[in-house]
């Protein structure tokens, strides 16, 4: 039998993806990973010993074009004038947030 | 069950169905100077202005640069300079693909107000190659959906019957061009979101091969999954507009430098002699019987054409919807990680502290569907369960895509429904677990597989409810897939 996923997993998991779940969202949220454990225990059924995991289809094309790498040259980016038009908070030069080191 | 439709409904449907011009057609026309591309571009605008406040199929629309486009291609037709391969044809463009100035929500609040100071790759080649694009199409958000009702933005309707979805993610991309307010698209698919909405809208859908279409100013759910690829009426247009994107882009890293060959051309040799797979699996129970019919007729219509006809064993199939959830989820939940309020985008007003500003921008800006899956794939990835779940899955993945290679040694290509059910109600979401599971299955293996398909229109329900006919081939084989689409085309079923 599966091990549940429990409530502390379930705040520790929104904590680390910056979001806050409210009661209602968190006891959703635990019958949501919960049927993750049932997803995983499906794939157990299978034997991938040896297998190398996939993570990039690329490599099973025709042409092999996984790790091709540019040349390491400085190439213009985006101007910065225009990045900081869309920021929420600037001061043209830097992106302003609340602050984040405590005196 | 809820895919049923019932012969006789007590009010009329209400249908919004107009087929677009082919390609051909239409260069013929502003070619000739008969028709100029600004009058076109402006009668799809008033088009627009018509009927999208009913279908809400646009977010918003690109006028100013449309027209101009437009106008070049006019001058260039006064001057008698020859013309780019699209010139004039008009283009609605997914929300999740950027074009510098104009929006880009994604489908989310998250990004509301937000204008990208670059273009995608495939906005780049659309324009070199003369299209005119009218705007961006709504679509679940984050592309995370198959409905479009995922959308922070209000669903769309399927043109065929407005009381009916028009599937998703790219809702609005298949029903631009299922109600002719583009000639044709550009959609996204990661586990389906191109296919499935082709097939409730009728209209041709095309999923490249991972690395085929640039990715480049494609806002990211899953980069081992995400696709762009066109939409458009009949499959010579879809193959044209394949060939105008695709292509090695080296701001891609997952572009592929294989060259890319004359779809259109490809796609009018005939099929005799090829091989078609059709797999059990996605033959089983929870395929509506009306659908099993449409496409065993289009199956018929292939061996008359002179294919020969075989099964397939797919034993794998059963494992892609988990090996799906847990990789899709997990990549999102690394993609989506840049919305925090920091560089652009929606930023929650008034935060106590930085980590305030953070959580309360991503719970204020992002839906509901959206914070599930970060949930889930953050929770795949995290410490002690990186190797058990997401490893795994990749594990998984290498096998099922094995057996789809060992499949296309024994067949040219493999065709199946697209969609286990025709386009359901608004609000409905089906609700036979059995049919939503199929409805997975049938699209998530091409994905993690990366091989590429079309879907092309085969037949109807007895309601009129479009079916779409998945054909399905090997990487970087989309010529084949497309040759397979026309002869299914041919049969007008």
């Amino acid at each position: 039998m599966t091990a549940k996923v429990t409530v502390e997993e379930v705040e520790r998991v929104a904590e680390l993806a910056h979001l806050e779940l409210t009661q209602d969202e968190t006891g959703r949220m635990l019958t949501d990973l919960n049927a993750i454990l049932d997803y995983v225990a499906e794939l157990n059924e299978l034997d991938t010993h040896g297998v190398a995991p996939l993570a990039q289809v690329s490599e099973l094309g025709d042409a092999a074009s996984a790790g091709t790498v540019r040349e390491d040259r400085m190439l213009p980016s985006i101007d910065r004038a225009v990045v900081m038009d869309q920021a929420p908070e600037t001061d043209q030069v830097f992106f302003k947030v609340p602050k984040v080191i405590e005196r | 069950m809820s895919s049923e439709v019932k012969a006789a409904e007590d009010h009329p449907v209400e249908t919004y169905i107009e087929r677009p011009r082919t390609l051909a057609a239409l260069r013929e026309e502003i070619a000739s100077g008969r028709t100029k591309a600004t009058e076109l571009a402006a009668g799809y605008y008033d088009r627009i202005a018509k009927i999208n406040p009913r279908l809400n199929v646009y977010l918003s629309l690109t006028k100013e640069r449309a027209l101009a486009q437009a106008a070049r291609v006019d001058d260039a037709v006064a001057k008698g300079d020859p013309l780019a391969p699209l010139a004039g044809i008009p283009v609605g463009i997914k929300d999740v693909l950027v074009m510098t100035g104009a929006p880009a929500t994604a489908g989310s609040k998250i990004l509301e107000g937000y204008r990208p100071p670059y273009d995608a790759t495939v906005v780049t080649r659309l324009e070199a190659a003369g299209a005119v694009l009218l705007g961006k199409l709504n679509c679940d958000e984050f592309a995370m959906g198959s409905s479009t009702e995922n959308s922070a933005y209000g669903p769309v309707r399927n043109p065929v019957d407005t009381e009916r979805v028009p599937g998703g993610s790219s809702g609005g991309s298949a029903a631009a061009v299922a109600a002719n307010m583009a000639v044709t698209t550009l959609g996204s698919d990661t586990g389906g979101s191109i296919r499935q909405p082709a097939s409730f809208c009728g209209v041709v859908g095309v999923l490249p091969t991972y690395g085929r279409v640039s990715r480049y100013g494609l806002i990211a759910f899953a980069s081992s999954l995400d696709r762009v690829g066109p939409f458009a009426g009949n499959v010579r247009d879809a193959a044209t507009m394949l060939g105008a994107i695709a292509g090695y882009d080296p701001k891609d890293a997952t572009s592929s430098p294989a060259p890319v060959p004359d779809y259109a051309a490809e796609s009018d040799k005939p099929v005799e002699g090829l091989r078609i797979g059709v797999p059990a699996e996605y033959f089983a129970d929870g395929l509506d019987p009306e659908v099993r019919a449409a496409i065993e007729k289009g199956i018929a219509s292939l061996e008359k054409a002179g294919c020969t006809v075989k099964p397939v064993s797919l034993p794998h199939t059963k494992y892609a919807v988990p090996t799906y959830y847990l990789i899709a989820t997990a990549e999102a939940s690394a993609n989506l990680a840049r919305f925090d309020g920091v560089r652009y985008g929606y930023r929650s007003p008034n935060p106590a502290n930085l980590s305030d500003m953070y959580s309360h921008s991503r719970d204020e800006g992002f839906g509901a569907e959206v914070k599930r899956r970060i949930l889930l794939g953050t929770y795949a990835l995290s410490a002690g369960y990186y190797d058990a779940y997401y490893l795994k899955a990749q594990q998984v993945r290498r096998l099922l895509a094995e057996e789809y290679l060992r499949a296309f040694a024994e067949v040219d290509a493999i065709v199946t429904p697209t969609a286990p059910t025709p386009a359901f109600k608004i609000g409905e979401k089906t609700g036979d677990p059995l049919a939503m599971y199929l409805a997975d299955i049938y699209t998530v293996t091409a994905s993690l597989a990366g091989i590429c398909g079309v879907t092309v229109p085969c037949g109807k329900t007895q309601a009129g409810l479009p079916v779409g006919m998945q054909v399905l081939a090997a990487h970087l084989n989309e010529g084949t897939a497309f040759r397979v689409a026309r002869a299914v085309e041919a049969a007008e079923l």
